[in-house]
């Protein structure tokens, strides 16, 4: 029996007498790359919000490394491993690429609340940063203002952020929307190699990423998941085809 | 790897970068102990001691709003309250002759104004922006407002007095003359800038200017912003306490105005105008505005309004403050594209300045009709003597104001296609900050 990395049990989230997710169960196993697919409004990104703790579910459970995590702040919740990106790049707009990644792999490395340590002194804060600076492709950019960069290149830094604590588990919120075909290549590749021995649950709306990238796929349609399999199973799932792939080829 | 330490190594060689910076810290050390020498007389001292304190108090109100992105409209409690605090201090200090040099007292503010925020910070920095600057100005209000209702510890209106030199001694020092006291405020004021400095430069103190920028992501890098709001805001109100302190040192008095709504608006502005982006622009600020009330005082009866529209200018036309402004130019200096700004400035510069002296005139007139109505119309103001009653000053005002506009506008608009131009010059050579 694999364990799960995450897993949701019969979880609900309503808003007054509006239910976004309908009693999902879900489980991504570790080390799996998990795609979320569905059409819009389906209730992704809500989700996304529930795992990582900015809204709680109404019902159910919802577990991070078989430990309950439904009605932990965000924060506890990055604290036991998990890390997020958003739709919408949600970086430091004022400070550089280099303190943008610096800032997110403090606390991983222990060095918390710290007002007694010089931060330029920290060997090891200093060479992760760069190491991952490296990985993201943005060392030519390091001390440009976040806020300043081009819209590819904040979506790599928010990538970057996100992975940059080394939470074992990554939820990425459509990571190429809104990117060429040539970026979303290149962020792709990207998320392959930085997720290497990882989990990794992924929102996407391109096809081919999805299938070119994910071990399984869960099909969300108005807040339940209505498949779950490898690529070839959900692919030839009737339910699938009828809800969602064959509106899109339609 | 050796294309990783490349990233790893900071642009500049690390050894001469080092040099400066402690180069500058001892030339910052060594001019504060020979400004005395220049400005020898003891108006000017007090002015000094001025603006060390009020140097403190504004680099403690960026920890706030500059560093951690919270206004607060109430941050005189702190400074305040530790102004009282040393007083009673002071007083027990000496009735009681405990052996405890006029030097360490300022620690007893800072205690006080750290044990305050405290108590009064767990709950504002629960939130940011509108809801935390609507509680802080609550809390202001109640702190000053008790300030008057509290006799036995916060002496009415007369406020509580002390008398710094019964105190222990340091060596021949009692701290009665002015030049002493001055130096007692430039060695706090040095602490203060150093610790203050050091602390943005720590994982905390990078941690505050994240919360500022997106409190909402560091919750997703494992952070509570909660958590960094209130310890900014104790350290805040800590070296607000050791500010208050030396002011209180400095009078030898506390009354109710320290702590009150007027107090927080100063180190607001003091704060704003000087730049709350960069850590040196509070310092720049707090000379300027404490510079700036003395010395208005004494050419116009007005100077308030003065104030109030420069506060307004600053705001509305450079939002950096005055070290924004400067450090704006930082790039096309860099990049060599700053000349054709420069020429363009000079341009504008002229009506700009006869539009402002119109506006002065102009104010200056309804002043002197308006505070002085009736009496002997001639009048001096900014050192220029002028008849408000004449209705050629009148006509002077209005086409000063008038054709200074019109020109003006043009020129302006060609300071931004110059100022457009140099910029995008600069980010094409790379040189974004």
């Amino acid at each position: 029996m694999t364990s799960s990395a995450i897993e949701l049990r019969g979880v609900l989230k309503s808003f007054g007498n509006t239910s976004v997710i309908r009693y999902v169960n879900l489980t991504v196993v570790k080390c799996e790359r998990h795609a979320l697919i569905g059409p819009n409004g389906a209730g992704k990104t809500t989700l996304f919000n529930l795992i990582s703790g900015y809204t709680k579910p109404t019902a159910g459970r919802i577990l991070l490394k078989d430990e309950i995590v439904s009605g932990l702040r965000p924060y506890q919740i990055n604290r036991r491993g998990l890390s997020r990106s958003f739709q919408v790049s949600n970086v430091f707009p004022n400070m550089s690429v280099w303190e943008n990644i610096r800032c997110a792999l403090l606390w991983a490395t222990g060095h918390r609340y710290a007002f007694w340590k010089n931060i330029d002194n920290l060997t090891e804060v200093h060479e992760r940063t760069a190491q991952i600076l490296q990985d993201i492709n943005l060392v030519s950019r390091r001390d440009v203002p976040a806020g300043l960069l081009a819209y590819a290149e904040q979506r790599t830094l928010e990538i970057g952020i996100t992975i940059a604590g080394g939470a074992d588990v990554i939820l990425l919120d459509e990571p190429t929307a809104g990117m060429s075909r040539a970026e979303t290549e290149r962020a792709v590749a990207l998320i392959r190699r930085l997720t290497e021995g990882r989990t990794l649950l992924i929102i996407e709306h391109d096809m081919s990423v999805v299938f070119g990238l994910a071990d399984r796929i869960s099909v969300l349609v108005y807040g339940q998941i209505i498949a779950s399999g490898t690529p070839e199973e959900v692919r030839g799932n009737p339910k699938v085809k009828e809800a969602y792939l064959g509106e899109e080829a339609a | 790897m050796s294309e990783l330490s490349k990233v790893a190594a900071a642009p500049r060689s690390v050894s001469s970068k080092k040099r400066r910076f402690y180069g500058s810290w001892i030339a910052t050390a060594l001019a504060l102990l020979a400004l005395p020498y220049i400005f020898s007389s003891g108006g000017s001292l007090t002015t000094l001691s001025l603006i060390g304190t009020s140097i403190i108090f504004s680099l403690s109100y960026n920890i706030l709003l500059g560093q951690t992105g919270m206004l607060s409209f109430g941050h005189a409690v702190y400074y305040g309250l530790g102004g009282f605090a040393t007083i009673h201090g002071m007083n027990l200090i000496a009735g009681s002759k405990l052996p405890v040099p006029l030097p360490l007292v300022p620690l007893i503010g800072g205690l006080t104004g750290l044990f305050f925020a405290a108590i009064f910070g767990w709950v504002p920095t629960r939130r940011s922006r509108t809801a935390f600057a609507m509680i802080s100005l609550g809390l202001g209000e109640l702190v000053a407002s008790s300030s008057l209702i509290l006799r036995s510890f916060f002496g009415g209106e007369a406020g509580i007095s002390a008398n710094r030199t019964k105190l222990l001694p340091v060596f021949d020092w009692n701290f009665g003359p002015q030049i002493q006291i001055y130096y007692l405020v430039a060695f706090w004021t040095f602490l203060a800038v150093v610790a203050m400095y050091a602390l943005t430069r720590t994982p905390f103190g990078r941690m505050c200017n994240a919360v500022r920028d997106n409190p909402e992501r560091v919750q997703f890098v494992g952070y509570d912003p909660h958590v960094i709001r209130f310890l900014a805001f104790c350290f805040a109100g800590f070296f607000a306490g050791i500010a208050g302190a030396l002011t209180a040192i400095n009078f030898e008095i506390a009354n109710a105005a320290y702590l009150g709504a007027m107090q927080s608006s100063v180190v607001l502005m003091a704060a704003y105008i000087g730049g709350v982006r960069f850590f040196i622009g509070p310092i720049i600020g707090a000379i300027f505005v404490t510079y700036l009330l003395l010395a208005l005082s004494d050419v116009t009866a007005v100077w308030q309004l003065y104030f109030g529209l420069f506060f307004i200018a600053v705001v509305m036309f450079t939002p950096g403050g005055i070290t924004g402004l400067l450090m704006k130019h930082r790039p096309l200096v860099r990049a060599g594209t700053l000349f054709t700004v420069l020429r363009a400035y000079l341009v504008a510069l002229v009506p700009t300045l006869t539009m402002i002296a119109g506006l002065i005139l102009a104010i200056e007139i309804v002043a002197q009709h308006m505070l002085n109505a009736g009496e002997d119309p001639h009048t001096k103001a900014f050192g220029v003597h002028f008849n408000a009653a004449s209705p050629l000053i009148w006509l002077l005002a209005a086409a000063l104001v008038i054709g200074g506009f019109v020109v003006a506008h043009r020129t302006w608009r060609w300071v931004e296609k110059a100022w457009d131009e140099a910029l995008i010059a600069a980010r094409e050579k790379g040189f974004y900050t």
